[in-house]
């Protein structure tokens, strides 16, 4: 059985800048990952790297998803083999209902996995349901794509979407920035019903924060586009406790001494 | 005057020939408009581009060649197009390649003259004496003009006070592949009696590949309080001229509300000069055009606030694709004694081609102080993060796209509030799109 997630060796280029300098990492089905980071050190260039985002040059490595390369995938079959991106700050769609938008993203995937795709009936039963899950509003699913959302109500949002598209890996880029307690208990208790033995989840945080919600089976320091230390959940609570300098600065040692 | 071109030779030259085969030549204050807009006309030639209201529009293509004057085309009625309106919803006025079409239309409610402007001028020519090109039109006429001199054909509609027509009267002028390279000089009249109320579907329709020429003038003058829905198609021939101009004179508390998308022509211009000569009034202009391949499309609106209390908006958008370029020049002008005045003007482009291109020019002359005025324009590209947003969730990136764009025109096509009308206009916007991404079919 392939691993769930396994990228080797992971270069890649944003801008013409080199930001991920040789990524390893194997994700297993079942488990949640914490990949943290100073700012900078290539977080979110990973998140949307895996997604398939434009702009973002893969130069040197590999990245499988349950065996297959993902990195020949378009975006959207990304999407549709099961990779979930929950943004940083999600965009805002005007003239396109919450609802339209999930129902067109849902009925894709249902139609590249070989399922029927769902009426206007059949998805609004199953949008009520998981919506429930994220305490959410249901006159959000009305309103056009996170316009005049608030920073809380766009992340739930994204939760919801995640509920709602049943990934096999979601990549949730920052997930908890921007948000009050409450509404981190209510997207962390969401994130956590979303565990499950057949997925994987990779949480990308600057904080440790995240992590008292959602214990991580496996924690990853990321520094200048590496993976420089892995451990168990108690790593996030040393990294709370020293910050991210010493990671820096061996780096920016290392960097001197090769060169 | 050196700023213009001169009139071909050749249209100097067969003017007196065509004039004989005008209608209304025994009318002598008809005569005698023609000749005075001939003379100006003949002055003045073509605008070039030279002329500030027509910047970025070139009138070349028109005058390298004579296009003769349609009257003498056989009208051929045959089997209208699918896209044609039922019969039952409207009340229809039909022209094939600028000839009046016999045909049935509903009974219409006392008070209400709809006919071809050639039997208005035969059977009612005292009602259209007073309004018919009496004014001169104003300064920079274009082709106002060149169309009094040469008025063949249009459809007339005369409201008498108090009327409510329940159903949208529809101008269809359908061309077929007859039309050939002639031109089609073709003027509505448009009346609406004080406290009337109508819809009105000015409706274009070329069905063949013909490169011909429709100048149409429509003028519009609307009595207090009198209502006026009224709404453009233009979705001539890819290889034809439309060059419209409509005018209209507007009374105290009345409403003028203007829809004009324009979907064909290789060029086309669309002037709309709207004068608020009454307090209160309520004038709103929208539109949208389509453009793909080489076609031009240029709207041109002069809103001209003449007395207090009025307010008008307009939002015009344009979607271009390929190496199509659209022009939307907007002036505002409000008049001294204009006081409370409020005008609101909006131009939003998508370009959807790195080599399709928008023009924007607003003009706001203000000369009244109390008065809420804005105007915004913006030309702009799909939204990339969007895209990537809708990618990210599965939906494969021509959907994505059409989306978008459905999107951007969303509040545009529900301007029109007539449920007859709307659905043609959707219809058409839906079928643009489908043309223009054949695998983002509506998931």
């Amino acid at each position: 059985m392939p691993s769930l997630l396994e990228i080797k060796d992971l270069h890649a280029t944003v801008g013409g800048q080199e930001i991920l300098r040789g990524l390893t990492l194997t994700v297993e089905a079942g488990e949640v990952h914490a990949v943290m980071g100073p700012n900078g050190s290539g977080k979110s260039t990973l998140a949307h790297v895996l997604a398939g985002r434009p702009g973002y040059a893969v130069t040197k490595g590999e990245v499988r998803l349950q065996g297959k390369d993902l990195l020949e995938m378009s975006t959207e079959a990304r999407a549709c083999e099961g990779v979930f991106l929950g943004l940083q700050y999600p965009v805002e769609i005007p003239g396109v209902s919450n609802m339209y938008f999930l129902k067109a993203a849902l009925n894709a995937i249902r139609s590249h996995r070989g399922e029927t795709e769902l009426d206007a009936i059949e998805f609004l039963k199953i949008a009520r349901e998981k919506a429930k899950l994220l305490e959410m509003n249901e006159n959000l699913l009305q309103r056009a794509v996170n316009v005049g959302f608030s920073g809380g109500e766009k992340k739930r949002n994204e939760i919801f979407q995640m509920a709602l598209l049943n990934p096999t890996l979601a990549v949730l880029d920052e997930t908890d920035s921007g948000l009050d307690i409450d509404a981190l208990r209510i997207v962390s208790d969401g994130i956590n019903a979303l565990r499950s033995e057949t997925r994987a989840i990779l949480l990308i945080t600057h904080y440790q924060r995240l992590l008292e919600y959602i214990v991580p089976d496996r924690v990853h320091v990321l520094s200048e586009g590496r993976i420089v230390k892995t451990g168990g959940k108690e790593l996030a609570l040393e990294l709370e406790k020293s910050g991210y300098a010493d990671f820096e600065k061996k780096d920016a040692a290392a960097m001197t001494a090769s060169a | 005057m050196n700023e213009t071109m001169p009139l071909g030779r050749e249209y100097m030259e067969r003017y007196p020939e065509w004039r004989e085969a005008l209608p209304g030549n025994e009318l002598p204050w008809l005569a005698e408009r023609r000749a005075d807009a001939f003379r100006r006309f003949a002055e003045r030639g073509f605008p070039t581009r030279k002329v500030e209201a027509w910047k970025y529009t070139n009138l070349n293509p028109l005058t390298k060649k004579l296009f003769a004057p349609g009257a003498a085309l056989a009208a051929t009625p045959g089997a209208l197009p699918a896209d044609a309106l039922d019969e039952k919803s409207v009340h229809r006025l039909l022209f094939i390649n600028g000839r009046a079409a016999p045909g049935a239309t509903l009974a219409l409610p006392d008070g209400v003259r709809l006919m071809p402007l050639s039997e208005a001028l035969e059977t009612v020519p005292d009602l259209l004496a007073p309004l018919l090109a009496a004014d001169a039109g104003p300064e920079e006429a274009g082709l106002l003009e060149m169309n009094t001199a040469l008025m063949t054909e249009g459809a007339v509609l005369l409201l008498e006070p108090g009327v409510q027509l329940e159903k949208p009267v529809h101008f269809f002028f359908l061309t077929t592949e007859d039309a050939g390279e002639a031109a089609m000089h073709l003027r509505n009249l448009l009346v609406a009696g004080k406290g009337s109320e109508a819809t009105v579907f000015e409706h274009y329709l070329g069905t063949g590949q013909t490169g011909h020429w429709t100048n149409v003038v429509t003028e519009i003058v609307l009595a207090d309080d009198a209502h006026l829905h009224h709404y453009k198609l233009q979705n001539e021939s890819k290889a034809a001229y439309h060059i419209a101009a409509t005018t209209a004179k507007i009374g105290e508390r009345a409403v003028y509300d203007n829809f004009a998308m324009s979907l064909g022509a290789a060029l086309a211009r669309n002037d709309i000069q709207a004068r608020l000569d009454g307090r209160g009034i309520d004038c709103r202009l929208n539109g949208l055009h389509l453009a793909r391949g080489h076609q031009h499309m240029d709207t041109t609106t002069v809103l001209d606030h003449q007395k207090p209390e009025c307010r008008s908006s307009e939002t015009y958008k344009s979607v271009v694709d390929d190496q199509a370029e659209t022009v939307f020049q907007g002036k505002v002008l409000v008049r001294p004694d204009s006081q409370k005045t409020s005008a609101h003007q909006l131009n939003r482009s998508l370009l959807l081609s790195d080599e399709a291109s928008a023009n924007a020019k607003p003009e706001l002359r203000i000369y009244a102080d109390d008065v809420q005025c804005s105007h915004g324009a913006t030309i702009s590209e799909l939204d990339e993060q969007a895209l990537f947003y809708f990618r990210s969730r599965g939906i494969a990136a021509d959907v994505a796209r059409r989306l978008l764009t459905e999107a951007f025109l969303a509040e545009m096509v529900e301007e029109v509030k007539d449920p007859t009308v709307h659905a043609v206009l959707h219809q058409a916007t839906t079928d643009w799109l489908g043309q223009t991404w054949p695998k983002g079919r509506r998931p």
